[in-house]
């Protein structure tokens, strides 16, 4: 167990080599797979909970930064980002619940890379920018270029996260709906954020893919402003944007029919193509 | 490796294996068994307690993690506050209850909280098999009006 204090530590101690080492923050996704025997691991585990420069949230003219430490609970209670950033908080209210919400972090959830994950989505719908270093310097990748498959990303294991960086842009349309078995503690079973700015429409899916993801293909019909008189006409841009599937939590026909539902349902009204 | 944090207003320090959970130490190393493991995955609260004021899982915090902070446990609470809670029947088998308390507690001494959130909402980390909820609820509204935890 490595606890590094500062940024240029654990950047080092993650160029050393060998397996790629476990990075703990919140520890929330960690613990719940934690091994008993640390020592009979062939992996080192880097605790990043004592480097403080890596905690909270701060804001300049054009974005909100939301350091690699900062957590669910951070979100909830800083009422510029419920202002500015109401789906962060909306989203962050959906995580486990109060004892999650504590603990677990935004940068976390994304380098867990679950693709039920909550934080995400909305993350990715505000065009959230990943933060990396290590000792070759700092990289910077769109969250919505992260992923390249299931549970793979961007990040070569000698890189830390250190941030994320959201842009400040003024929102008409954005919403976040969760579908899970029960209203808290809950996994989703379909998960999607839908934003509109200057940047254009963003509609991100989460559970319906390998990865969470953009559904471009709606995207572009809603950029046309093409008319959507049904949920039918949604579910064929969104067949080319999705790849369900039949899992414990759900079944590929009940996670299709529920997002273009929430979609349609969402953006009519709201939507000038929409009927 | 060797960890020193604040318990219940007292300082401690102690030799731990950099894969204890914070549960097990309170329970096996330091003696507090008040806090229970339910499902050990941070779904059912029974293992609450506050890390720097806050109530998180127990069960998912790493022991070394707590170094230097504030840890309080179902131990530090005054039974005497609990007369509400008590006479809504909020508990029943009793499993949950160390955790429901402290997270009722905790929601009693920041009542700005039901600015934004229900009680329900802010008690969702804590399940009770016995579906006592609306005692539960009861009981923190009944303490609400009454003050202190």
């Amino acid at each position: 167990m490595l606890t590094p204090t500062t940024v240029d530590e654990a950047c080092e101690m993650l160029s050393r080599g060998g397996a790629a080492p476990t990075l703990i923050a919140g520890a929330t996704d960690v613990l719940v797979h934690w091994p008993m025997n640390l020592a009979a691991r062939d992996r080192a585990y880097v605790d990043l909970s004592g480097v403080d420069s890596l905690r909270g949230i701060s804001w300049t003219d054009d974005s909100l930064t939301l350091g690699a430490l900062a957590t669910y609970w951070d979100v909830v209670r800083e009422t510029r980002v419920g202002r500015e950033f109401p789906l962060l908080v909306s989203a962050a209210r959906q995580v486990g619940a109060v004892q999650i919400q504590s603990r677990g972090t935004w940068a976390g959830n994304i380098v867990n890379a679950s693709p039920a994950a909550d934080g995400v989505p909305v993350l990715m719908a505000y065009d959230a920018v990943v933060v990396m270093r290590s000792s070759s310097g700092v990289e910077e990748v769109r969250l919505d270029e992260f992923y390249v498959g299931y549970k793979k990303m961007r990040r070569r294991s000698d890189q830390l996260v250190t941030a994320v960086r959201v842009p400040r842009r003024a929102h008409d349309v954005q919403f976040f709906e969760k579908v899970g078995a029960r209203r808290a503690q809950a996994i989703s079973k379909v998960g999607l954020a839908v934003a509109h700015s200057g940047a254009g429409w963003r509609v991100v899916a989460a559970s319906v893919a390998e990865t969470v993801r953009r559904c471009r293909a709606v995207e572009g019909m809603l950029e046309r402003g093409e008319a959507v008189r049904s949920v039918g006409d949604v579910v064929s841009a969104l067949r080319q944007d999705i790849s369900p599937i039949d899992d414990v939590r759900s079944t590929a026909v009940y996670r299709e029919r529920v997002l273009a539902r929430l979609i349609y349902h969402g953006l009519r009204g709201v939507c000038p193509g929409f009927s | 490796m060797r960890v020193s944090f604040t318990l219940n207003g007292k300082a401690v320090s102690l030799e731990v294996d950099p894969s204890a959970r914070l549960l097990d130490t309170l329970r096996y190393s330091l003696g507090l068994t008040g806090s229970k493991e339910g499902c050990g995955e941070g779904e059912c609260g029974a293992c609450t307690v506050y890390l720097d004021g806050l109530p998180v899982n127990s069960c998912l915090v790493p022991t070394f993690q707590a170094r230097g902070r504030r840890v309080e446990t179902i131990e530090s609470i005054d039974p005497a506050s609990l007369a509400a809670m008590v006479e809504s029947g909020a508990t029943q088998c009793g499993a949950c209850t160390p955790g429901v308390v402290m997270t009722a507690c905790w929601l009693r001494r920041h009542p700005e909280l039901l600015s934004s959130h229900t009680a329900r909402e802010l008690m969702a980390g804590n399940l009770c098999r016995c579906t006592g909820y609306d005692g539960i609820v009861d009981g923190i509204e009944a303490s609400m009006k009454k003050g202190r935890c």
